[in-house]
C-alpha cells in the first residue's frame, strides 16, 4: 500500500490568541498502531477533536484515504469509518451497554423514521442483524456480565471498556483512543493493551492513540509522535522517541525548572 | 421626534424592570447554573408583601420598601435552603423544574391568603399619577413619575451592586463562586452559604422591581407573568453577563414600546418574544455572552 | 424477581419482555374495552381527557424526556391541531383526513419551532420554545377569520361514516384506540434505531455525533413528532371541548404539560400515562375533597393550583423518576419481598457538570 489511511497536512487551530496545534503534519499507515504523546496541553486531544472534525483547523487539512475530512461534520466523518473513544467517557448514562453499543451500529442502518415507527420488517431484521453484530464486540472484550447494566452505574474500568466496545461496534477502519488507560489500574491496562494489540491484529484496524502511560505505549505503538505545546517535537518507534533529548526535556522541564 | 423621545423614555422605564429581573435571573444563573423561572412570581410576592406593609400595616413608604426588601431577601434564602440545596448536582432541568414548581405554587397560595387573594390592588405610593415636564410645560417631553422613579432606583441599585461586587469581601466571593465553584470552595469560601445569599440577594432585587412596578401595573398575582419577559431580556444580553441583562431589559422595554406604537395591535406583546428569537439564531450568545460550547 | 433467560435475539426486541406482561397488559386493554359499562358518563368523560392528554405528555415525553430538547411553549402544538381541525372541520373535510391534517400542521410547526435546536440548546433552546408559545398564542388571537379571536371558535358534531361520536362512549373509545396507537407508535421508535439515536442525543451530543447520528435531522424529527403527537391530541381535544378559545393553549397549559410528565415520570412511556391520569384524578379529588374543607379553604380558586405545586415540589425533591418511579419501587418491592432494603435505587449523585467552556 503506497497512500496513508490518514495524513494531517499542516494542521493548525488557534483559540482566540493560543495555537493549540501548530503547524503539526504526519502520515499514519493502514493497520498501524500509531501514538500521540507529550506533555498537558501538547494539543493531542485537539488534534483528536480536528481528526474527528469536532474542531475546524485554522489552517491545514486532514485527509483520510485522500479524501478531505476536516470540513465535514462530524457525523460524516463518522460515517467514513473513524470511530472514538473520549477522555472524560462521553458515554449514553442512562441507556444499558447493550444500547450504547448498537448505537455504534446506527451508521450502517438503511431505515428511516417512518418505517422506524411501524417497525416493519426490515427494521426487524437489521435490529436483529444489529444485536448479533454487538454480541461479537461483547464476546471480543468480555462484557457479558454487563449486558443489561446501565452505564451510570458501573465503575470507571468497565466504562472505558464499554465506551471501547461501542467504538468498536461500528466496524471502523479507524480507531481514535484518547487516553485508553488513564484511571485504570495496572491489571486493566494490561488488559486495554492486549486489546488493543488484537484490535489491530485480529480485526485489522489502524489505531492512533493519545497515551502517557510510557509502559503501553512502547508495547502497542509502531511509532510514536512527540508534542509539545502544538508542534511536533520527534517521530519515530517508541524507543527513539523516548530517548530524544526534546522529549526528555519537554517532560521533565529544562534543568533550570527543576 | 418628541414622540419618539416619548416612547423610548417609557420603554426604558418598563425595560428597567425587566432589566432588574434579568439581573436576578444571571445572579443565580452565574452562581448555580440554574434559571430561577419563578423570578417573576418573587417579584409578584413582593408587590404583595409591599402593598401589605402599606395598606395593612399603614407604614409610609420608605419603611414599606425597606421591610419588603429585607423580607424577600429571606423568602430567596428560604426557598434555596429549603428546597434548592437539596438538589446540587442533579442536572440542571430538575432545578428548572423545580423553580416553575415553586412559582406555580406561589401564584395559588397567594390567591388564597386573606386581602390578597385574586384581586388586583393598587400600590399607594406618595408618587402616583404625577408627572413632569421636561422643556417646558405643555410642549416638552411628559415624564411620569412612576417611570422616573423607575429609571432612577434602577440606577442606584446597580450602582450599589457593582460597588457591592466590587469592594466587598462577600462580594468578591460570591464573584468567585460565580466563576469557578469548586476552586471557590478550595479556597476556603463556604460555598453554599454564598450561594444561599445570592438566591437572597436575587430576590430582594425582584421585591424591588415588584415594588417599582407596581404603580404602573398594579398588584395581582398573575404580576408574575412579566417576569417572562426579564428570558428575552437576558438572552439578548446573554445569559451570563451582568451589564448584559441591563442592556439587554433596556433593548426588549424600548423595542416593546415602539412596536406598540408604530406596529398592528398584538405586536407589542410578542415583540420581546420576536427578539430574542432573531438573537437566538443570529447570535445565540448574546450580545456580552460567554461561549457555551462544551469541552470535550 | 423475573429473571428472564434470554435464549432469542428477539427477545431483546419484543415488546413484552415476558409473559407476565402479555398477561397484565391484556387485562389492561380488556378493562379499557369494559370502562363504559364500569364508569358513570363523568368518569369516563374524565378518562377520554386523561387519553387526550396522555397523547400530549407522550410527545413531550419523547422531546424532553427522551431527545433531552424541553419544550416550554408545547401548547401552542396544542393549538395547532386543535384549530386546524376546527376550520378543516368547518370546511368539510372527513375526520379521517382532517385528523392526519392537523397533525401535519402541527409537525410542520414544530419543525419550525425546532430550528432553533440545531443552533442552541438547553436553557437556551427552553426560551425559544417559550417564545413561540406566546408568538403562536398571539397568532391565534389575531387570525380572527380562522380562529374567531378571543371569542373562541365553536366546533360541529363529530360524525365519522354516520356514526355520531358526540356520544360519550364512542368518543371514549375513538380517543382511547388513537392513544394506544400513538403509544404503539412511541414503543416502536424508541426500540429502533431512531430511538436510541434520540437517547443519545440527550445523554451526550458529542459522542452521539461521532457515532455517526446526524444532530440536525434528529433532533428535527423530535420536533416533529412530539408536534404532531400534540397535533392529534389537540384535534381530539378540540372535538371534547366543543368550543375553543386561546387562552386554553396558553403558556400555564404548557407549565402543566411539562410538570404532568415530570410527576409521571421523565424517561418512560409509562410515567407520560401515569402523569395525566394522576393529574385528573387528583382534580376530581380535590372536586369532592372540597366540600368537607372549611368554605374559606374549600372554595378558593388557589387551592388546585396550590396542590399540584405542592405535589410537583415533592416529586422533583424526592421521587426523581416520577410516579412511575415510585411504581417501580414498588413493584421491586413486592416481588423481591423480604429482602427489598433502602437505597437500591438510590439516586447517583454526580458533581456539578459545567456546560460552560472554562
Amino acid at each position: 500500500m503506497t497512500t496513508p489511511m490518514l495524513q494531517a497536512v499542516n494542521l493548525s487551530v488557534q483559540f482566540g490568541g493560543l495555537k493549540a496545534v501548530n503547524d503539526v503534519s504526519f502520515d499514519v499507515w493502514p493497520n498501524e498502531v500509531f501514538s500521540l504523546i507529550g506533555p498537558n496541553g501538547a494539543g493531542k486531544t485537539t488534534i483528536f477533536n480536528l481528526i474527528s472534525a469536532l474542531y475546524r483547523p485554522t489552517s491545514g487539512e486532514v485527509r483520510f484515504e485522500s479524501e478531505v475530512i476536516s470540513r465535514m461534520p462530524p457525523h460524516v466523518v463518522a460515517r467514513h469509518g473513524i470511530a472514538r473513544t473520549f477522555q472524560n467517557i462521553e458515554l449514553f448514562e442512562h441507556a444499558t451497554v447493550l444500547q450504547n453499543l448498537l448505537v455504534g451500529r446506527h451508521c450502517h442502518r438503511h431505515t428511516g423514521w417512518v418505517q422506524d415507527l411501524l417497525f416493519t420488517g426490515s427494521v426487524r431484521r437489521a435490529e436483529l442483524e444489529f444485536r448479533r453484530q454487538v454480541e461479537e464486540v461483547i464476546e471480543f472484550l468480555d462484557l457479558q456480565h454487563y449486558r443489561e447494566s446501565m452505564v451510570a452505574g458501573l465503575p470507571y474500568g468497565v466504562r472505558k471498556v464499554v465506551e471501547l466496545a461501542r467504538a468498536l461496534s461500528m466496524r471502523p477502519r479507524l480507531l481514535l483512543l484518547d487516553e485508553p488507560s488513564s484511571g485504570l489500574n495496572t491489571e486493566e491496562t494490561e488488559d486495554m493493551g492486549f486489546w488493543i494489540e488484537d484490535i489491530k491484529q485480529d480485526l485489522g484496524i489502524t489505531v492512533i492513540m493519545v497515551e502517557h502511560d510510557m509502559g503501553l505505549v512502547s508495547r502497542v505503538s509502531d511509532r510514536v509522535l512527540a508534542l509539545n505545546l502544538g508542534e511536533v517535537l520527534t517521530l519515530g518507534t517508541p524507543e527513539e522517541v523516548q530517548a530524544h533529548p526534546g522529549v526528555i526535556e519537554a517532560y521533565l522541564g529544562g534543568v533550570d525548572d527543576v | 421626534m418628541l414622540q419618539l423621545l416619548q416612547l423610548i423614555v417609557s420603554g426604558a422605564a418598563i425595560g428597567c424592570i425587566y432589566a432588574l429581573i434579568a439581573l436576578g435571573f444571571v445572579l443565580i444563573y452565574k452562581a448555580t447554573e440554574t434559571v430561577n423561572f419563578a423570578q417573576g412570581d418573587l417579584m409578584m410576592i413582593g408587590g404583595f408583601l409591599g402593598l401589605t406593609a402599606m395598606t395593612v400595616a399603614g407604614m409610609p413608604f420608605a419603611v414599606a420598601f425597606l421591610l419588603t426588601t429585607v423580607a424577600m431577601a429571606l423568602v430567596g434564602m428560604g426557598a434555596e435552603r429549603l428546597v434548592l440545596r437539596p438538589l446540587l448536582g442533579q442536572p440542571a432541568f430538575t432545578m428548572i423544574m423545580m423553580t416553575i414548581g415553586l412559582g406555580y405554587l406561589a401564584r395559588g397560595v397567594v390567591t388564597m391568603i386573606p386581602y390578597w387573594g385574586t384581586e388586583t390592588h393598587t400600590l399607594p405610593v406618595p408618587y402616583k399619577d404625577e408627572v413632569i415636564w421636561l422643556g417646558g410645560e405643555g410642549t416638552g417631553l411628559v415624564v411620569s413619575v412612576e417611570h422616573l422613579v423607575i429609571i432612577l432606583a434602577t440606577v442606584v441599585l446597580v450602582a450599589l451592586l457593582y460597588a457591592f461586587f466590587r469592594y466587598t469581601r462577600l462580594g468578591i466571593a460570591m464573584q468567585a463562586t460565580s466563576q469557578n465553584q469548586l476552586a471557590a470552595f478550595y479556597m476556603g469560601i463556604p460555598v453554599r452559604r454564598v450561594n444561599m445569599l445570592i438566591w437572597g440577594l436575587s430576590s430582594a432585587i425582584c421585591g424591588v422591581a415588584g415594588l417599582l412596578l407596581a404603580p404602573i401595573t398594579f398588584v395581582h398575582a398573575n404580576m408574575g407573568f412579566v417576569g417572562l419577559k426579564a428570558f428575552p431580556a437576558a438572552v439578548v444580553g446573554g445569559f451570563g453577563s451582568i451589564p448584559g441583562a441591563l442592556v439587554g431589559g433596556l433593548i426588549i422595554g424600548i423595542v416593546e414600546s415602539l412596536a406598540g406604537f408604530y406596529l398592528p395591535e398584538g405586536f407589542k406583546d410578542i415583540a420581546a418574544y420576536v427578539v430574542v428569537l432573531v438573537m437566538l439564531v443570529v447570535k445565540p450568545n448574546g450580545l456580552f455572552g460567554e461561549n457555551l460550547t462544551k469541552k470535550v | 424477581m423475573h429473571f428472564i433467560f434470554k435464549t432469542r435475539y428477539e427477545q431483546d426486541i419484543s415488546l413484552f419482555k415476558h409473559s407476565g406482561q402479555v398477561f397484565w397488559y391484556a387485562a389492561l386493554a380488556l378493562a379499557l374495552v369494559a370502562a363504559p359499562w364500569l364508569l358513570s358518563e363523568y368518569a369516563l368523560s374524565q378518562f377520554t381527557f386523561i387519553g387526550i392528554y396522555a397523547i400530549v405528555c407522550l410527545g413531550l415525553m419523547l422531546l424532553a424526556g427522551f431527545t433531552g430538547q424541553v419544550s416550554l411553549g408545547h401548547a401552542g402544538f396544542l393549538a395547532m391541531g386543535a384549530y386546524t381541525e376546527a376550520w378543516l372541520q368547518a370546511n368539510g373535510w372527513p375526520f379521517m383526513i382532517s385528523l392526519p391534517m392537523a397533525a401535519l400542521v402541527a409537525g410542520v410547526t414544530g419543525i419550525i419551532v425546532g430550528l432553533p435546536a440545531l443552533r442552541v440548546k438547553g436553557l437556551y433552546l427552553s426560551i425559544a420554545t417559550l417564545a413561540f408559545g406566546f408568538i403562536i398564542e398571539e397568532v391565534v388571537v389575531r387570525a380572527e377569520h380562522i380562529t374567531g379571536g378571543n371569542a373562541g371558535r365553536q366546533l360541529d358534531k363529530l360524525m365519522i361514516a354516520g356514526i355520531d361520536f358526540d356520544d360519550g362512549t364512542n368518543y371514549y373509545y375513538l380517543v382511547t384506540f388513537i392513544a394506544v396507537l400513538c403509544v404503539l407508535g412511541v414503543l416502536n421508535l424508541l426500540r429502533s434505531p431512531t430511538g436510541r439515536a434520540f437517547v443519545a442525543i440527550r445523554d451526550s451530543e458529542v459522542s452521539a455525533q461521532s457515532m455517526g447520528i446526524n444532530l440536525a435531522h434528529y433532533k428535527t424529527v423530535a420536533f416533529a413528532l412530539s408536534a404532531a403527537l400534540a397535533g392529534i391530541a389537540g384535534a381530539l381535544y378540540a372535538h371534547k371541548i366543543r368550543i375553543i378559545t386561546p387562552d386554553q393553549f396558553g403558556f400555564l397549559q404548557s407549565i402543566e404539560l411539562l410538570m404532568m410528565v415530570v410527576i409521571g415520570g421523565l424517561g418512560s412511556i409509562q410515567g407520560a400515562i401515569f402523569g395525566p391520569a394522576f393529574w385528573f384524578v387528583v382534580q376530581q379529588v380535590i372536586v369532592v375533597g372540597k366540600d368537607w374543607l372549611p368554605p374559606g379553604l374549600g372554595q378558593q380558586t388557589g387551592l388546585q393550583p396550590t396542590i399540584f405545586g405542592f405535589i410537583l415540589i415533592a416529586i422533583v425533591l424526592f421521587e426523581p423518576m416520577g410516579l412511575y418511579g415510585r411504581w417501580l419501587k414498588f413493584r421491586t418491592f413486592l416481588e423481591i419481598f423480604p429482602f427489598y432494603r433502602k437505597g437500591m435505587f438510590k439516586r447517583q449523585k454526580s458533581y456539578m457538570k459545567s456546560e460552560r467552556m472554562k
